[in-house]
């Protein structure tokens, strides 16, 4: 009994430790990325290839002034950074890293995921009410509508998957992959899911709820130190959430040849993560009522027709 | 132990409602009622309803909640708002109904009462597990109307959404084209 307490509890700190570590090291990985692509290196100064320039960032942010202003709605104030550092992180609870690796083997794991990335729009869209500001007030309605329209083929994208898999628990799902992978048969829905991941995670070319040049920081305008530094951390863990979300959906979670599960599943995230980065490098940001319509004109048909197809091969089959 | 976990998060929901109805900001209002559907999502899944307690979160807490968020935000009412409701709050507003209202919730407990306590007792005892394929078997067989007809309800609401987005859009074009 014990020892199955002192597993579970080495796989809840494990996977928090590892989420965190990994999305404040990503704050660094991004930045070299971009920097490799562009042509120039940077940060780089700062220890071994510039590694502790994330350590130097953090001690930056604890030592800020923590600004509350005085027309902000104090309490919600404090509160919106933290659902989404909260909500990202219950999101990993239900990721199966290997086959014995994973917090929690929930029966309704990818509907977990889904409801835990609605909560954390939440943490924008109040972030934005209470610092009281037309910038923030701005971006937060972008926020509240990019996320709301792209959530509702962000679920139907996957339903593909749940029916080819049958079940909406995530290890059987990777475990249904074994005789091929389902970005194979399920390419529309990976295609849209990605997409969907990108505006549920407001990265660029989709961040328009901080877009810099028209809003100066969108929602997080009047957040300073460690708030703004949660903001931060919350956007890296849900690029590598929804990566992992990826990686277990489509590309056969741990399955893989000759290495051990738990690498395989970390170099796929960890390709995912790249071309996250790469996406952010490459393609401009587009308008925001292009945004919209490309949601509901493209994507949302898209993604009906997929789930049909998918039904109908599948009764077709038997 | 199931009880305690029960009477906790259902208490967490009443209060969690109380507020909504005593809060003098309509954002903290909505915020209780967030954390009110969230303690409700949490009965579901502790009475055996995993799919019910996710499309609880998903649906009513993560998009129905988000747009009226988002539809206060827009009215960015601040101070004014909160005297008004401040003064509705009054003694001599609320005492009434409110009076009215406890009859009714009284004759309710007593109706649960009645029966409620062996159900209760026995409660914990037959949980049992519905699945998402019990739940899409029984809405596509025996409440297939019910499902048809909220289907046509939402129709109806998407096609007014439409009718009203699209004159707005043809007008502005043509103000557009006129200047």
């Amino acid at each position: 009994m014990s020892t199955t307490i002192w597993i579970s509890l080495a796989n809840i700190f494990g996977v928090l430790v590892a989420a965190v570590l990994l999305a404040a090291l990503l704050t660094w990985g991004e930045r070299r990325l971009l920097g490799f692509w562009q042509d120039r290196p940077g940060p780089n100064r700062v220890g071994p290839f510039g590694l502790f320039q994330v350590v130097a960032d953090m001690i930056k942010l604890f030592f800020k002034e923590d600004f509350i202003p005085r027309f902000a709605d104090r309490p919600v104030f404090i509160l919106a950074p933290t659902i989404v550092m909260a909500s990202m992180l219950l999101g990993f609870a239900v990721i199966p890293v290997a086959p014995m690796v994973g917090v929690i083997d929930l029966n309704v794991g990818l509907l977990f995921f889904l409801a835990m990335s609605s909560m954390a729009v939440y943490s924008v869209i109040l972030g934005a009410y209470a610092s009281n500001n037309k910038y923030a007030l701005l971006g937060g309605l972008r926020a509240a509508a990019q996320t709301v329209s792209y959530e509702v083929f962000m679920g139907l994208s996957l339903m593909g998957v749940v029916m080819m898999a049958g079940s909406f628990n995530l290890r059987e799902i990777v475990l249904a992959q074994q005789g091929g992978w389902f970005i194979l048969p399920q390419a529309i829905g990976f295609l849209v899911f990605f997409i969907a991941g990108i505006a549920e995670s407001h990265r660029l070319p989709f961040d328009l709820p901080e877009a810099e040049h028209e809003l100066t920081a969108g929602f997080h305008t009047e957040y300073s130190s460690m708030k703004f530094g949660m903001f931060f951390v919350g956007e890296y863990l849900s690029v590598i959430l929804i990566s992992a979300l990826i990686t277990t959906l489509f590309l056969g979670g741990w399955l893989g040849p000759w290495l051990p599960p738990m690498v395989w599943f970390f170099l796929k995230t960890g390709f995912l993560v790249m071309i996250f980065v790469l996406l952010r490098a490459a393609i401009p940001r587009p308008r925001y009522d292009q945004l919209m319509q490309f949601g509901w004109k493209i994507m949302l048909p898209l993604s009906l027709a997929n789930l049909l197809a998918t039904g109908g091969v599948l009764l077709w089959l038997g | 132990m199931y009880p305690v976990y029960f009477y906790l998060t259902a208490a967490v929901a009443i209060i969690a409602t109380a507020m909504v109805i005593f809060s003098r900001n309509a954002v903290h209002a909505l915020l209780h009622l967030i954390v009110s559907l969230l303690a409700v999502a949490v009965i579901f899944f502790q009475l055996g309803a995993p799919l019910a307690a996710a499309l609880e979160v998903i649906v009513y807490a993560g998009a129905i909640m988000v747009l009226m968020v988002f539809v206060i935000m827009m009215l960015n009412q601040g101070d004014a708002a909160v005297e008004q409701e401040n003064t509705w709050l009054q003694p001599g507003s609320w005492v009434a109904p409110g009076i009215l209202s406890g009859v009714l919730l009284l004759q309710l407990i007593l109706m649960l009462g009645g029966q409620g306590v062996s159900t209760a007792g026995g409660g914990a005892a037959e949980i049992s597990y519905v699945g998402a394929g019990e739940v899409g078997i029984s809405l596509f067989s025996r409440y297939l109307l019910a499902v048809e007809l909220a289907s046509m309800l939402l129709l109806a609401g998407l096609v007014g959404a439409f009718h009203l987005a699209r004159q707005k859009s043809t007008a502005d074009l043509e103000a557009g084209h006129d200047e």
